[in-house]
């Protein structure tokens, strides 16, 4: 029977059976993961769990040892990586740094810069930039080449908690209105779980996944994430009870 | 002026204003150490030169390029830092290179003119060299450019964007490789690095974009090649750490001018 277009999700990346090596320590194991349009998963788990090794891999900068990663034909993906480590004798402005992507117009500049509310930067330097700006600063290139796929790899890491959640409120909004899928990496668990459609929970092994209410009830998420997770589950749990 | 320092003069700016170029990635991204172990390398290429019977300026380039792309490969295998290894291609490439030279007794080489350098003894041979090598190396920089800035900003970022890393990468340790054999000529071995190291630092105060810092390190660096050759002259200094001094004083100069800062 042939399926309805549009129910099914179109998958824009997935990997499947996914592991990964470094000197001969196993990283990753057996790992399934996959971003369809208009979705948005977030990728937790704690430090050394894997995540970035995974990213990577899906990124197609690193090869796994075994498993497959298939993608969608002519994939556009903006990438936001973890941190910009820009020498400080390289003198580059917010312009130039977006120019890099291969976009020079500079009212398409402005025009992304103001979506991700960083309107007055262009003529900055980017190492001169905060944290936050930073962030929409790398965010707005990865939005540049009108990605159909867009990877995060913890964009809120030097942000407060003020900061996180305008961000993520951001992450939404760029999801509705661009209609991309959205491949979190994150350590927030609480601020994820209310902006997320799905959460893939790794410790070298799919711990868990799925709508973050089912796994923030999960055991193994409880177990690996223990003191935090539970106020998590407690929190969420209230907020229930007071829509019930 | 005499003949021989017009002739110094114009190798010099020539050797300059590559340097200064691409000095400028050097910096940014700080490979200081990775020229010197080129330069360093460069006395086996002499050696093997002279031991193998062809001209010494392919022997150099052959030896810096194999070093260079057994870096990339080294690098990659993580079992030691990058300084260690560095340090051990350093040192060991050079001793190689005068232990190859002593065998040679019966040829007399003048060490101390490649390990400082001897431009006042440029030929027109040596400025074909210089401007002939030197147009290639500027030629294959301005192609690689936007590439090259695009991975010393973020490399997995770049490679994400559709930039073949490693190619750029393999095309800018040779681009280095040559820039070194044509100018450890004027500055020699051991002082090769200053030239790419001490006029970009200079440029880095004026620079509002990575393409002037290039333009002002190149200028900064004919500078200190025209001072040290009038310093080499007036007081009859080694011309090499003339050049090398004077520069660090266009550096100095440079502190000195108050910094052009973006307003916030």
């Amino acid at each position: 029977m042939p399926e309805d277009p549009f129910t099914t999700p179109e998958i824009l990346i997935s990997g499947t059976g996914i592991s990964a090596k470094y000197g001969g320590r196993s990283v990753l194991h057996d790992i399934d993961i996959a971003v369809s349009r208009n979705e948005f998963v977030t990728l937790i788990g704690p430090n050394g769990s894997g995540k970035t090794t995974l990213v990577r891999m899906l990124l197609g900068l690193e090869k796994p040892a075994t498993g497959v990663i298939n993608t969608a034909a002519n994939m556009r993906v903006g990438y936001s990586p973890q941190s910009l480590a820009i020498d400080p004798t390289l003198p580059l402005s917010v312009g130039r740094f977006l120019k890099l992507s291969g976009v020079s117009e500079t009212i398409r500049l402005e025009e992304v810069l103001n979506s991700v509310g960083a309107p007055a930067v262009l003529n900055q330097e980017v190492r001169l930039l905060s944290g936050g700006e930073q962030k929409r600063v790398m965010l707005a290139r990865a939005l540049l080449g009108d990605p159909d796929l867009l990877v995060l790899d913890e964009p809120t890491a030097n942000l407060d908690i003020h900061g996180r959640t305008e961000f993520y409120k951001l992450i939404g909004t760029i999801r509705d209105e661009q209609a991309c899928g959205i491949l979190l990496v994150s350590h927030d668990l609480d601020l994820v779980m209310s902006s997320t459609d799905k959460v893939v929970c790794i410790n070298g092994h799919v711990c868990c996944s799925g709508k973050p209410d089912a796994v923030s009830q999960n055991p193994a998420y409880l177990d690996l994430f223990g003191e935090a997770a539970s106020r998590v589950a407690v929190y969420r749990h209230h907020h229930e009870h007071n829509h019930a | 002026m005499p003949d021989f320092v017009l002739y110094a003069l114009i190798a010099g700016i020539g050797v300059a204003a590559v340097m200064g170029s691409i000095g400028v990635f050097v910096v940014w991204r700080r490979m200081a150490y990775f020229g010197d172990t080129l330069a360093h390398s460069a006395l086996l290429g002499i050696g093997l030169g002279f031991f193998v019977g062809i001209d010494i300026n392919f022997g150099i380039v052959g030896v810096c390029l194999s070093i260079a792309v057994g870096m990339v490969y080294l690098r990659r295998q993580r079992y030691l830092a990058e300084d260690t290894l560095l340090g051990i291609l350093a040192h060991a490439s050079l001793a190689l290179g005068l232990v190859v030279i002593s065998f040679l007794s019966s040829l007399r080489v003048d060490l101390m003119s490649y390990l400082f350098g001897d431009i006042l003894a440029v030929t027109l041979t040596d400025i074909a060299w210089v401007y002939g090598g030197g147009s290639i190396a500027l030629g294959v920089l301005a192609w690689l450019w936007k590439d090259l800035v695009s991975i010393t900003v973020h490399e997995d970022l770049a490679q994400v964007e559709g930039v073949n890393i490693f190619r750029i990468q393999i095309a800018f340790m040779m681009l280095f490789a040559l820039v070194i054999a044509i100018a450890m000529k004027i500055v020699g071995i051991l002082l090769v690095t200053s030239l790419l190291i001490i006029p970009a630092a200079a440029a880095r105060r004026f620079a509002r974009t990575p393409e002037q810092m290039a333009v002002f390190a190149a200028i900064a660096g004919s500078i200190a090649v025209a001072l040290g050759l009038q310093g080499s002259l007036q007081w009859d200094l080694p011309s090499g750490p003339a050049i090398v001094v004077a520069a660090t004083i266009v550096y100095a100069a440079s502190l000195a001018i108050p910094m052009r800062q973006n307003a916030r």
